[in-house]
């Protein structure tokens, strides 16, 4: 399947990528990493008059402490130990050479390793026009986010976190998880302070969800309960491959393990 | 017009911006060693090396390499990895082959060796004649080695 | 030392690893050729009120496109196995029957112009019922069914369903078409057999040598599916004709999945009756097979193919089935590795296994009590089981898993599931069986058709070159590094001085129907031809010798031959070239009570999967998987065991991963390899392979293989699911959703 004819832009800098943006509206497409956009490419479901490819854009490829540059290949990004959890799901390792951490967020498919993470670290997204928006305001929906047309991710932000711990269920290696989840709680004295816990692929968008695990106790116990009421607290679609009964149940166990794991 | 240098050549040629990498490699450039299996990134046949690092040449457009080295399997070295390929039984029909040939070559380069990482770095390719196992063993003689 | 039976290196990898190999989307045969892009249906079932081809034909770089109204004028209905209530054309003209039929053909500089041009092919169509047609009814009985049911003392009545699945080559399909005067030259990866060859010609209208047929020095994998391609080297042959263009296609993998050929979806009613110390005494077999839109020839092959194999491994006489036939909107079905073992074995060998639970017998204990032991054994249905020793695979089997190790484990309360799977494995087909799908009194009407056979020929140049020219086709399963192997041994040198040639070409090549890459048929026919050709050069060569006298080297043979053949033994023919065609033996044509030796020789394997079940996610583990496999005399073992894991690993993911969804209306949802899923290397376990060698009665005394553990995996592993979760309702394929789902009903 070869794509239709576009006209392709390579800027050189943030600005000219965000004029080329704000000059085409929605005929023009970001092309970042390209493991997710070319294919749709490839099948015609998308045809942008114009494509902008970001990958020489000066300045995005850079990590400066828990700033991350929106060209930063997923196979670079090191330093955020959740993140480096998830990684081995995202994709394959050649599809993770290519792939970029700015692509994955502002992509924003539901089952995506790392939207969730920078979710649940309570991460941020800057934009070309300097916004810096908090990863719970910036995604909306399934593939959806808060930016506008003519602007584009530059950096993410990953603040450290707690004791993390990430799990996913998916059909194969690699493959767009059936249900996952993340966490990073802090525990004092056998008791949880601070908990962020976060579901994806049966969502709509990642979604932290509330639980009630402040002051309990760090226990395999808590971990069930918090488990049973997070698949009470999901609605999954149906897919292909599963019912929305087992994406339900199968978001609880994922929630459990991964409490579970980060109370140890 | 673009210019990208290939198993150390450098070749200019025209590309229109739509003109996928595989494309270019196979027919604009007469490598045809380069394979393509699906066109959606899935099947890991189209792999190539981009300034070092192992790509899908179906999922990037031949203007993207403007500039960059590309390296097919038709560039690689005959050594040890084609030797326990062959003795090992590690490819049938071939057609996956240059994709793995690539992944692996990646792989060692980073030191790789664990049987369970290289059946991961692995999980991007798929073949449908060998059941996988003599390419993993042929894999792990070399990084073992 | 012979070289026959070494684990000898293959010659085609040194050319494959250098990226060297050449594989039909490589060739570029026809100076000037076009590109063609496939205008498909959108809707599974519509009329097609009118296409509308102007726009296409404005647009940049094209040069014509071919509709399917032409398509109807300038060919004939394919014929098939068995009479279709609908024809079947190599484009739909009135009325699309599946997503994805072709419309017409849109020509152009390039494939990305073409498929610009495709686009703005405007149909009109009048959306339709979705349509489930009956096109075949047939029943058999053999023996004495009713009083074997009379006498049970358990009948096991159970339904079994087998999805559609596509073994999904990496490679996909790629015509090349040139249409001159009146008659074609096509290439394409067709992997036979060149019994189509015919039907893509009837529907050209063209006879004799009119349609030559040439295929690539390599094919990327087939496993059956690149037997359909005839149809697509018709249609790009009609487009070259039309348009005066060669013509050139090469499928991308949208195409593949929606439209090249599906292993059928079978839902099959089994009644087995069983005597109380498990004697297995009848079996009726109900099935109703989907061959999607059109009957396709070879269809309704899938069917017949395993007929002579109806009682599995088992000695019952008393054997009852009905074979029904339904088109579908739907992919038209056609050969994929197993071709009808996957779905007779998974209703067979489950049936086993639920007797054996409700018997209260081991389910090993039950297969031995019942297993063939004397040979040669001619089945109910007429299969003729050639030689094997089917107690003793088992009990290497066992061994091998530790299968009594392994009960003990469960006893003690380890959560795993072991399941067994007793199959006969035919290779070389007798292409008489699919004149079953008539009546004996069809077939009395018509010219009967038997036999498998095969053409090889041999010849050495002046300087005594050896080059070997194959019509076996094949897709990466080593024939020309056997084919060396045995010519090495029957002309006295090495390997390495045998050039083989695997391109056939129906101008120049020795073919026949039969000639291809299906059924396994290589280690049998193959390397029976190639032997026979092989003595006759040597005997020649002998005699040459003798006449001249003196140890002559080949070389020096070959010089007499050829420089001066009035040295030669009176009368001899000068050169030193011989054809030899071979037949796989006791292929008869069915007899007038329907019974068909339906394949020559028959292997047999026991498969034993170990799975541990993961209660919370419902992920299967496979933790052991063992496969004793009986395949005769092993023509080079480093092949065979790569043609085992091959279709193990086809035979894993059907019963792991793989399914071909489609929606009730017939929209096909696996439509990418996104949604279609196929096992990658972290999926799949490693497989433990056993090897006896009863041998074939004839040729090398090889039996084909690499099906049966396509056969033999998805009941194997379904087998031991059940065995896990003690339940009968198991179905493929055992995704953690589906096994979740049966942990809770």
């Amino acid at each position: 399947m070869k794509p239709a004819a576009f006209r392709y832009e390579r800027p050189e800098t943030v600005e000219e990528a965000a004029a080329l943006l704000a000059e085409h509206g929605d005929e023009a497409k970001v092309l970042a990493g390209g493991q997710s956009l070319v294919p749709l490419l490839n099948f015609r479901l998308l045809r942008p008059a114009v494509l902008v490819d970001v990958n020489r854009v000066a300045g995005l490829d850079r990590i400066e402490g828990e700033r991350v540059g929106a060209t930063v290949r997923q196979s670079d990004f090191a330093g955020v130990p959740l993140a480096a959890e998830a990684l081995p799901s995202v994709g394959h390792l050649v599809t993770r050479n290519r792939g970029t951490v700015g692509g994955s967020i502002a992509h924003a498919d539901p089952s995506a390793e790392l939207p969730l993470c920078l979710l649940v670290l309570g991460g941020s997204v800057v934009t070309s026009k300097g916004r810096e928006l908090p990863a719970d305001d910036f995604f909306r929906s399934h593939f959806t986010t808060a930016l506008e047309p003519d602007e584009l991710v530059v950096e993410t932000v990953w603040p450290g976190g707690g004791s993390v711990a990430f799990e996913e269920v998916a059909q194969r290696h690699g493959d767009f998880a059936l249900s996952l989840a993340a966490c990073s709680v802090r525990v004092v004295d056998g008791t949880v302070t601070e908990a962020r816990l976060g579901v994806g692929a049966v969502t709509d968008r990642p979604r932290l969800l509330e639980l009630g695990l402040e002051g309990a106790p760090a226990s395999e116990e808590t971990a069930r309960e918090a488990g049973a009421r997070a698949a009470a607290a999901v609605d999954p679609p149906a897919n292909l491959h599963a019912s929305p009964a087992y994406l339900r149940h199968l978001t609880g166990v994922l929630v459990e393990r991964v409490l579970a794991r980060a109370f140890a | 017009m673009i210019e990208v240098t290939v198993n150390g050549t450098l070749r200019r040629a025209e590309a229109e911006p739509r003109l996928l990498l595989s494309d270019f490699l196979r027919h604009t450039l007469g490598l045809t060693g380069t394979h393509v299996g699906c066109e959606h990134g899935v099947c890991g046949a189209c792999t190539v090396r981009l300034d070092g690092k192992a790509v899908r040449s179906c999922l990037l457009f031949a203007v993207q390499a403007d500039g960059l080295e590309v390296e097919t399997v038709e560039g690689l070295a005959w050594g040890p990895l084609q030797e326990a390929f062959r003795r090992n039984h590690a490819l049938q029909c071939g057609f996956c082959t240059a994709g793995m040939l690539i992944t692996a070559t990646d792989l060692l380069a980073r030191g790789t060796s664990s049987r369970r990482e290289i059946e991961e770095a692995l999980s991007g390719n798929l073949c449908r004649c060998t059941g996988y196992t003599p390419i993993v063993d042929a894999i792990a003689e070399v990084a073992g080695s | 030392m012979s070289w026959v039976g070494q684990p000898l290196e293959r010659i085609e990898d040194e050319a494959l690893l250098r990226g060297r190999g050449r594989f039909m989307d490589d060739l570029d045969p026809v100076p000037n050729t076009k590109h063609a892009a496939i205008v498909r249906s959108q809707l599974p079932h519509a009329r097609i009120v009118q296409l509308d081809v102007s726009a296409a034909l404005a647009s940049p770089g094209v040069v014509g496109v071919l509709t399917g109204a032409e398509v109807a004028a300038l060919s004939r209905p394919f014929p098939a196995g068995a009479d279709s209530p609908v024809p079947y054309y190599a484009a739909a003209n009135e009325v699309a029957r599946y997503a994805g039929e072709p419309l017409a053909v849109v020509v152009a500089e390039s494939r990305y112009l073409a498929e610009d041009a495709a686009e703005l092919v405007a149909a009109d169509y009048e959306p339709l019922e979705p349509e489930e047609l009956e096109a075949h009814d047939r029943s058999f009985s053999y023996g004495e069914v009713e009083d074997a049911f009379a006498a049970a003392a358990l009948v096991v009545s159970e339904r079994f369903s087998v999805p559609r699945w596509s073994c999904t080559p990496v490679e996909c399909y790629g015509v090349i078409a040139d249409w001159q005067g009146d008659s074609l030259t096509a290439w394409s990866n067709f992997q036979g057999p060149f019994s189509l060859h015919g039907v893509a010609a009837s529907a050209l209208g063209l006879t004799g040598t009119k349609l030559r047929l040439i295929t690539p020095p390599d094919s990327g994998g087939s496993f059956g599916i690149k037997a359909a391609v005839y149809t697509y080297v018709v249609l790009l042959g009609l487009a070259s004709r039309r348009l005066g263009v060669p013509v050139r296609w090469t499928e991308d993998r949208l195409e593949h999945l929606a439209a090249s050929a599906h292993a059928t979806g079978r839902v099959t009613g089994v009644e087995a009756a069983f005597a109380a110390d498990g004697e297995l005494l009848g079996l009726r077999y109900d099935a109703i097979e989907d061959v999607g839109a059109y009957i396709r020839a070879p269809e309704p092959a899938t069917l017949y193919r395993m007929h002579g194999s109806l009682s599995g491994a088992y000695r019952v006489r008393n054997v009852a089935a009905r074979n029904r036939v339904v088109l579908t909107n739907r992919c038209p079905t056609g050969l994929n590795r197993g071709f009808g073992g996957p779905q007779l074995y998974f209703a067979l060998e489950r049936t086993m296994a639920i007797a054996a639970r409700r018997l209260g017998i081991d389910p090993a204990e039950l297969a031995r009590r019942n297993l063939v032991t004397e040979f040669p054994h001619r089945t109910p249905s007429g299969g003729l089981y050639d030689s094997g020793e089917y107690g003793a695979c088992l009990d290497a089997a066992l061994e091998l898993v530790g299968y009594a190790e392994r009960r003990a484990e469960q006893a003690a309360g380890r959560a795993i599931g072991i399941g067994l799977a007793c199959i006969v494995e035919p290779s070389i087909s007798n292409m008489g069986y699919i004149t079953l799908a008539q009546t004996a009194e069809e077939r009395a009407a018509g010219l009967p058709k038997s036999g498998n056979a095969e053409g090889c020929t041999i010849s050495i140049s002046p300087a005594g070159g050896i080059t070997v020219h194959l019509s076996t086709t094949p897709q990466g399963q080593g024939h020309r590094t056997v084919a060396a192997q045995i010519v090495a041994d029957r002309l006295g040198v090495e390997p390495g001085e045998v050039e083989v040639l695997s391109e056939l070409d129906t101008s120049t090549s020795a073919w026949t129907i039969g000639s291809g890459n299906y059924s396994s048929r290589f280690a049998g026919v193959g390397a029976g031809v190639i032997a026979a050709a092989a003595d006759r050069l040597a005997a020649k060569i002998g005699e040459i010798r003798a006449h001249l006298g003196g140890e002559l080297s080949l070389r020096r043979v070959a010089g007499s031959a050829h420089w001066n053949p009035e040295s030669l033994p009176p009368g001899m023919e000068p050169g030193l070239h011989a054809t030899a065609y071979f037949a796989a033996p006791s292929l008869d044509p069915p007899d007038g009570d329907d019974r068909v030796a339906s394949s020559a020789s028959h292997g047999f394997l026991v498969d034993v999967a170990v799975v541990e079940v993961d209660r919370d996610t419902g992920q299967v583990r496979i933790l052991d998987y063992v496969s004793v496999h009986d395949a005769g005399r092993l023509l080079n073992p480093l092949i065979v065991d790569g043609q085992i894991r091959g279709g193990f690993a086809h035979g894993a993911g059907a019963a792991l991963f793989e399914r071909i969804v489609y929606d009730e209306d017939g929209t096909l949802l696996t439509g990418t390899f996104m949604d279609y899923v196929c096992p990658t290397a972290p999926d799949l376990p490693r497989m433990t392979i056993g090897h006896r060698e009863t041998p074939a009665p004839f040729a090398l005394g090889a039996k084909g293989l690499g099906e049966g553990n396509t056969m033999s995996a998805p009941v194997a592993v379904a087998n031991a699911v059940a065995d896990a979760l003690e339940l009968d309702g198991v179905e493929l394929p055992l995704t953690p959703a589906r096994v979740w789902e049966l942990m809770q009903a």
